[in-house]
């Protein structure tokens, strides 16, 4: 009898493992159709596409809708390709990413081991920036950017990027930094480093795993993003988020659908990279920054 | 005017006070330990010695200059933490001359104090590891070479000992003396441990709720304690307490004790000005060693009290035999030589070294200084 019940057990176990395998099995071909769909359209002719069968396997394997939606393809009213506006994308994002990360490494640091009267209210104030819709702030910064000249650049873009990831990467360095020790800064303080000396030498160095974190966050954040790029960006300034949504409008007569599949993965590429090159820092940054301290 | 001066220093968070009127001066070459439990203050001095914090009045100078306000990197000082605090991304040859380069030493010179320092600590072969590939005695001896490279006016410790384990602890204990010893530097070294305290320092600031209960060499501290809690705060096991009260004998005060069985013995004082205190209660204090079997007893002392008493309980040290007794009312300790007979339970007959013994005022808690 209770051998029975035993065997049921494992037997059921055995069970329970292989449904939740074949629900596992199931959901990740759910999530991994579109690529699939995307990625053999996008080396299909457009004729085999417009026959009718998405899911079926190219007759003929090209490449040419690949370099034609980075060259050649109509873009609003310019045949320029993705290209400039991939690399307007690549000239907003590295700098804004890198200039909020460094800026919320420098308040983590000074919220965390510079106290001073009222930081804990202004840290709530700057965390309260993350909870705002982004809608709200168009026409005031619209505003801003036309007092300061840049409306419609890429300095422009960089500056709204780096102003609305700051509530973000501030508090991630902050919490990493809260349990820094302050006996590290402390001795250094005696060993005569200053303010910015402590924190070049010592706790940037110390701070791979939550850079990683701002890094990632902060680039998927940026080069995703459509709002501030179609609000902000002028001709020459626009990134590639907003190019591709003007190629898959702009096209008349039969639409070439492998251009847009193609176009849409060179624009999915980078964040694509950035997570598979840094990914595991990504989660164990976060495990440091929350677990520990 | 010492070498370092803390003058009327006083420290408030807000509107408390945690420091009330320090004043200490430290001639050069001393080596001064703060003891005291936690929250006595004695970190929160010593940071303000370093410049870590403020002072919020009063004044602490080093060598007369005064150093309020005056940036920790521009006193001359260094200090060894009690997490070390070395910086893991570097290496312990960068830890040690970390505070050269920032003080714009040449390449050359730092790599010479650095070869001196690490030969003086034998750490030279440790030069090019991370602090995280090394032990704890390891790290603690790279922190010491970081403060000894600079060659400070003062050295500041806090508690640098108190994350090692016993054994280490002691062999490290004996490093820092034998290194005072020979570098003749000014220190001041902060620990909860009494006996570190008592071993390392020529002089002892014990402190409690931010004030320094008393200052004086180990011994003074150790014989002649101020007040009750210096009296049990120095010293394992701590001096033994107990109510007694003062009975003039032939015009000698004795002091007026009831055993185990509830007998009435007494215990003639050494100090004849406490016939002042004739039919009043006072505390006495015993230290455990004070108390012993009679052949144990101080030979050079000139008051050794006999008293016959019921032995408690036994605790064999392997060096010693601690013995407890019941005496007015109180366990008191008393501390034989390892092979004296006593047996628990069984009647005993102690030498209490009266010399000794230091009576206590019960409403102030102070010493009755003889």
């Amino acid at each position: 009898m209770s051998s029975a019940i035993q065997s049921n057990v494992v037997h059921s176990g055995r069970v329970a493992r292989v449904v939740i395998h074949v629900v596992l099995l199931i959901a990740a071909l759910f999530y991994l159709l579109p690529l699939f769909v995307m990625l053999i359209n996008s080396v299909k002719p457009l004729s085999q596409i417009l026959d009718g069968n998405m899911m079926s396997l190219p007759h003929v394997w090209t490449l040419k809708p690949w370099s034609e939606a980075w060259s050649t393809a109509q873009i609003g009213v310019e045949p320029t390709g993705l290209r400039p506006y991939f690399l307007n994308s690549i000239e907003m994002v590295v700098p804004a990413v890198a200039i909020s990360t460094m800026m919320g490494a420098l308040n983590g640091y000074v919220l965390t081991k510079w106290r001073f009267r009222g930081d804990t209210f202004l840290f709530g104030m700057m965390l309260f920036s993350c909870f705002i819709p982004f809608q709200i702030v168009l026409i005031p910064m619209a505003r801003v950017l036309g007092i300061l000249g840049i409306a419609g650049t890429v300095p422009g873009l960089i500056l709204v990027h780096t102003v609305y990831g700051l509530g973000f990467t501030t508090l991630y360095f902050r919490n990493y930094y809260a349990a820094f020790p302050t006996e590290l800064v402390r001795a250094a303080q005696i060993d005569g480093a200053g303010f910015f000396r402590i924190f070049w030498r010592i706790l940037l160095p110390l701070s791979g795993p939550i850079i990683v974190v701002a890094v990632i966050w902060q680039f998927t954040n940026i080069w995703n993003d459509f709002l501030f790029g179609s609000s902000f960006a002028g001709q020459g300034s626009q990134p590639m988020t907003v190019a591709l949504n003007n190629l898959v409008q702009s096209s008349t007569g039969s639409k070439p659908y492998n251009i847009h599949f193609a176009g849409a993965i060179i624009a999915a590429l980078p964040t694509l990279i950035v997570y598979i090159v840094s990914g595991r820092y990504f989660v164990r940054g976060l495990m440091a920054g929350s677990v520990k301290g | 005017m010492g070498f370092l001066d803390i003058s009327n220093v006083t420290k408030s968070y807000g509107s408390v006070e945690v420091l009330h009127r320090v004043d200490i001066a430290v001639e050069e070459g001393e080596f001064l330990v703060l003891v005291g439990p936690s929250g006595c203050g004695k970190s929160t001095l010593l940071n303000m010695i370093a410049g870590l914090e403020g002072i919020t009045s009063g004044e602490i100078a080093i060598q007369g200059r005064a150093m309020n306000g005056v940036h920790p990197s521009r006193r001359n000082i260094a200090m060894v933490f009690q997490s070390y605090a070395l910086y893991p991304n570097m290496t312990v040859g960068q830890n040690i001359t970390f505070g050269l380069e920032m003080h714009g030493t040449p390449k050359p010179e730092r790599e010479a104090a650095m070869k001196r320092v690490a030969a003086m600590l034998q750490i030279d072969q440790l030069l090019d590891r991370k602090p995280g590939q090394l032990s704890g005695g390891q790290r603690q001896r790279v922190a010491m070479g970081r403060a000894l490279v600079r060659n400070p006016d003062v050295f500041l410790f806090d508690e640098p000992l108190s994350n090692l384990d016993a054994k280490l602890r002691v062999d490290m204990r004996t490093e820092i003396k034998k290194l005072h010893q020979s570098l003749r530097t000014t220190i001041v070294y902060v620990t909860h441990d009494q006996i570190e305290a008592m071993t390392l320092s020529t002089r002892i600031a014990v402190m409690n709720k931010g004030y320094v209960q008393q200052l004086g060499t180990p011994k003074e501290i150790y014989d002649t304690p101020a007040n009750i809690f210096v009296a049990t705060f120095m010293g394992s096991p701590a001096m033994n307490i107990l109510p007694t009260r003062v009975v003039l004998r032939d015009g000698v005060p004795h002091a007026q004790v009831s055993d185990a069985a509830g007998n009435v013995q007494y215990l003639r004082f050494s100090q004849q000005n406490l016939a002042a205190w004739d039919g009043r209660e006072i505390l006495l204090g015993i230290r455990p060693e004070a108390i012993t079997d009679p052949e144990g007893a101080d030979r050079k002392s000139a008051n050794i009290q006999m008293l016959t008493n019921l032995v408690g309980v036994t605790e064999p040290a392997g060096s010693d035999t601690f013995v407890t007794m019941t005496l007015a009312g109180c366990d008191v300790i008393g501390r034989m030589r390892a092979d004296a007979a006593v047996l628990p339970g069984a009647s005993f007959e102690y030498a209490i070294n009266m010399e000794k013994a230091v009576a206590f005022d019960p409403a102030t808690e102070e010493r009755i200084a003889p």
